[in-house]
């Protein structure tokens, strides 16, 4: 273990008052999936798909994927044949732009835009058991996967407002994203080991919640604890800011269906 | 709808030690929670978790709310014979689930 | 922070120090130490209860007591005439004591069974072995729980 994450944090007023010492972005060679900051016993429940919990959600995404729905009575199946093969490296590339919107979308979102709009099926509800089920189903095919975002004409002003919302202090403890996870991964916040906040492994089993999860929910429970208000389910901030973590995290391996504390 | 994760072995030499595994999903309630308006949320758990192999009880899990949720369990048995291994997990409000898996003995 | 404090009382502690303010409503009374016993005497009954035989492997420090994993195994020739008839595990300081009991026979082969438990504190836990013959073993571990630092609403 090293002597960083050794280091207790004192006080977060403390961080939060010495915003002038920040050591900036983490440098690539250094980014660390939040994997390896947690216990053994964790990752162990991580690691075995006889074990890991999201499975159970990644199972029942199996079965949903091939189930017939809507007005035109269409399985995911049907146009998009054995997730295995089709749903490969797809999650690696979200959130990607939408030519029709003009604007980045999330995996759930895509998911639910398919539903609408190619099976005339109701769209489902942001974590509802389905949507969750999907999308863990959807992006464990790119388990292993190296993250795929790159930046270009088109995604460039979301990802500059998503990275302009990782670096700007907000809530009540005018706190910046950065200056946790950039500045301060490693060491303790209330007995926690902080992470990089890279999201590799969404929808991810947190043992918080005692179920799965997906990455805007996670999000919302750090603007909580920031004592800032959060942003709605599916609201552009959010997409942007998942945009900007995911092109952070570029490289990195889809982890999904993660576990975390 | 609840679904589950078992692991078993497809075969086994007689005589062999065989490891079970079984996940089900479950919120397991505990009932010693409070809403934010502070009413008590009724406990919901499953009670009982029964192995039977080829018709014999082989292992039992009586479940309390400390149980976490979506309960896992690793058990094991003696591969005795070829047939089948019968799960059943029942609990609050009518909970059951069977799920049955084979297994090959030679 | 003193061993004895409540999850509540650490959580409104933390919650102060990092101006959350109060993030959890009421919680519930917990057990007692005293209560485990009673709880345990109603397994035993009178007979004796010997520390030995029984393993209870547990994180030392839990990275968050909503999911602890355990492992329990007794010693046991897991014959017919020879074995563990029953695993019970408690805890002082959850809600209430008890956590589970597993019912096995020689049928088991080996007396080891996993699962993963919920802790309210940081505490020990009990388990206590059955054998076929009447006798009782025991073994304890103790498991420091930490909490999540980011929590949501309700």
């Amino acid at each position: 273990m090293s002597g960083r994450a050794r280091r207790l944090l004192v006080a977060l007023s403390i961080v939060a008052l010495a915003g002038a010492s920040f050591a900036g972005e983490i440098p690539q060679a250094e980014r660390r999936s939040g994997y390896e900051l947690m216990s053994r016993e964790t990752r162990a429940m991580q690691d075995d798909d006889t074990a890991n919990p999201g499975m159970l959600a990644v199972l029942e995404g199996g079965a949903l994927w091939a189930r017939k729905t809507g007005a035109g009575g269409r399985a995911c199946a049907d146009c998009h044949g054995d997730a295995r093969a089709g749903m490969k490296g797809v999650a690696a590339r979200y959130p990607a732009y939408d030519a029709t919107l003009k604007r980045p979308v999330n995996l759930e979102q895509r998911i639910n835009l398919c539903r609408t709009e190619r099976q005339q099926a109701p769209a489902l509800a942001y974590e509802s058991r389905e949507l969750l089920a999907l999308t863990a189903y959807v992006a464990r095919q790119s388990r292993g996967l190296p993250i795929d975002i790159t930046a270009d004409a088109r995604t460039q002003p979301f990802l500059d407002s998503g990275r302009a919302a990782f670096y700007r202090r907000q809530g009540q403890l005018n706190l910046a994203c950065s200056q946790c996870h950039d500045d301060h991964w490693g060491r303790r916040l209330a007995g926690n080991t902080i992470p990089q906040a890279h999201p590799t492994g969404y929808p991810v089993y947190r043992l918080e919640w005692q179920s799965l999860g997906s990455f805007q929910r996670r999000l919302r429970n750090c603007l909580v604890g920031i004592r800032a208000e959060p942003y709605e389910y599916g609201a552009p901030e959010m997409v942007e800011l998942e945009l900007f973590l995911m092109w952070r995290a570029r490289g990195m391996a889809i982890e999904t269906p993660g576990v975390r504390p | 709808m609840a679904n589950a994760l078992i692991n078993v072995p497809d075969r086994a030499r007689r005589g062999e030690i065989v490891e079970i595994k079984t996940l089900i999903s479950h919120p397991m309630e505990t009932g010693y929670r409070r809403s934010q308006l502070g009413a008590r949320i009724p406990r919901d758990i499953i009670r009982l978790l029964v192995c039977t192999y080829n018709g014999t009880e082989v292992f039992r899990a009586e479940l309390h709310p400390a149980i976490t949720a979506n309960p896992f369990f690793v058990f094991s048995t003696v591969a005795t014979e070829s047939g089948t291994l019968t799960f059943q997990w029942t609990g609050d409000n009518g909970f059951s689930v069977t799920e049955t898996a084979a297994i090959t003995v030679d | 922070m003193n061993r004895e404090t409540s999850r509540r009382e650490f959580l409104a502690g933390a919650a102060a120090g990092l101006g959350l303010g109060a993030v959890i409503a009421v919680t519930p009374a917990h057990a007692t130490p005293q209560e485990m016993q009673d709880a345990i005497r109603k397994v035993v009954g009178s007979a004796p209860v010997t520390k030995g035989r029984v393993k209870l492997e547990l994180p030392p420090l839990s990275e968050n007591g909503n999911t602890v994993p355990l492992t329990v195994s007794v010693e046991s020739a897991m014959t017919p005439a020879d074995h563990v008839r029953a695993i019970h595990v408690f805890t002082e300081l959850n809600p209430q004591p008890e956590v589970v009991t597993f019912r096995l026979g020689p049928r088991a082969g080996r007396a080891r069974v996993s699962t993963r438990i919920r802790l309210a504190n940081t505490q020990t836990v009990t388990a206590i072995g059955e054998l076929s013959d009447g006798s009782f073993w025991s073994a304890t571990a103790a498991v420091v729980v930490t909490l999540a630092a980011c929590l949501e609403d309700a």
